[in-house]
């Protein structure tokens, strides 16, 4: 599964990225805390990267639990 | 060696916990929330971890609400100046510690008004006083959960509920009985739950914190520090959502990796069972010294009503003399004077000789508390 495209979930505060990752785990959906890519935000902090097939039920676990991000792009 | 100083901070401290420190500072190290390279990632999570802990204990609505800063007292100053403004009315109780009376004396100079609800000589709180005492401009009402002189409860749940029904903020000083008592946020209407990490809930010395309830709109505590948060890097002006912009600086992670250690032990053994252990121990130290001739026990004396620990004075010995003694002749470590305390040992009518505290805890024995009640007995039949 090479290239298989990931999409990225930016966050106001790192904090909510950990937050993020725990839920997510609980969900079954796998993610990983990476560094902010400089060119979608000059933070210091992380964010956290899922594959693009699971970038949708992401979106959905994270609308349902109401966790606030700031936005998600398509690496 | 007999440790009866826990109310100061607990010792021994659970398995594990200076595992955790040590494993912090040899494997992770790194600074949580700044870099995203994997150790910054392991350390970020373990500062994620401990909020998750605490909120599931307090029963707190968001680990993202839970602040951490060096100990209670820090917890208590950041909510009680980052909340009072010039005029706003505070209540609080006539058995404070000086964490809560210091900043609200130095509060009144600047214009915030102060009453305090008077306790009897037990220490309790009658609801109702809290009640007679709000007045239009009243803002919060902020006492302890339990005393850190005599350990006698106050009707925390009562009050809060008094605090919703007058749309008040409630301020809960949990230093005595966090991993104590059981504490739901929600159940108990507290909106600041101030909290120390080294004494019930077993962690290190060097992490506290305040939890925050859902009342209060983010923003609506001031910073008391203002510096790098590891976010919105770009703006050279503090960020307003939480935690980040109350948590300026490091954070004390290896610190908080103990703390963590301390609360999975905590969680495992249950507030409820380490709080039958510690009644069971109290009762036989107010059984064993209330038969005593020339000792005066304070508080509620009922076990029931108090957390773990035990206040008295001998009527024939000064109390620094007899703690003095109880170290170097009986290895027995307790704490005596005022405690920090001062306007609660008015209350109890201590003042200014103070008492002998004998403040117990999850490790205590009940061959310690037969000990404890032999060696007073010694001292005060030597003193007549």
């Amino acid at each position: 599964m090479k290239n298989q495209g990931y999409s990225v979930f930016l966050f106001q505060s790192s904090s909510y990225a950990w937050r993020t990752e725990k839920i997510l785990a609980g969900e079954g959906i796998h993610s990983k805390l990476i560094p902010i890519p400089r060119h979608l935000s000059s933070d210091c902090g992380v964010c956290i990267r899922v594959t693009l097939a699971d970038k949708e039920s992401a979106l959905t676990v994270l609308e349902r639990k109401g966790l606030r991000f700031e936005g998600v792009h398509d690496l | 060696m007999i440790y009866l100083d826990n109310a100061a901070t607990s010792w021994p401290k659970p398995p594990g916990v200076s595992k955790a420190l040590v494993d912090f500072t040899e494997r992770v190290g790194a600074n949580p929330g700044r870099a995203g390279h994997r150790l910054a990632v392991e350390a970020g999570r373990i500062v994620y971890n401990t909020r998750e802990a605490l909120a599931t204990i307090f029963n707190a609505p968001n680990p993202l609400r839970i602040v951490f800063g060096a100990n209670v007292t820090e917890g208590i100053n950041l909510c009680l100046y980052g909340v009072l403004k010039p005029g706003d009315h505070v209540i609080t109780s006539s058995m404070e510690h000086n964490s809560v009376l210091r900043p609200l004396r130095d509060l009144e100079k600047s214009g915030v008004e102060v009453s305090v609800a008077q306790c009897t000589p037990q220490g309790e709180l009658d609801p109702e006083e809290v009640e007679r005492l709000i007045r239009a401009n009243t803002k919060l009402v902020a006492m302890n959960h339990a005393s850190n002189v005599v350990g006698t409860i106050l009707p925390i749940r009562e009050i809060g509920e008094i605090c919703r029904r007058y749309d008040l903020l409630f301020l809960v000083d949990s230093a005595q009985s966090a991993g104590v008592l059981p504490i739901d946020m929600e159940k108990d209407f507290i909106d600041l739950l101030c909290f120390t990490g080294h004494k019930s809930l077993f962690g290190p010395m060097g992490v506290g914190g305040v939890a925050i309830g859902e009342r209060i709109a983010e923003g609506e505590i001031k910073p008391m520090k203002r510096g790098g948060t590891g976010s919105h890097s770009e703006k050279d002006e503090q960020p307003g959502f939480w935690p980040d912009a109350l948590e300026s600086g490091t954070p004390n992670v290896v610190g908080l990796s103990g703390l963590e250690a301390g609360l999975s032990w905590l969680l495992e053994k249950t507030i409820a069972q380490i709080r039958t252990e510690e009644t069971e121990l109290v009762r036989h130290l107010l059984d064993g010294l209330g038969e005593l001739k020339d000792v005066t026990v304070y508080g509620t004396k009922n076990a029931a009503k108090q957390t773990r620990m035990v206040s008295f004075a001998l009527n024939n010995l000064e109390v620094s003399e007899a703690g003095l003694r109880l170290d170097e002749e009986f290895s027995l470590l307790c704490r005596v004077g005022l405690h920090c305390a001062p306007i609660a040992h008015q209350t109890i009518g201590t003042f200014p000789q103070g008492t002998i505290r004998f403040g117990l805890g999850a490790f205590n024995t009940l061959e310690e508390i037969e000990y404890a009640v032999r060696t007073i007995d010694l001292l005060t039949k030597e003193a007549s």
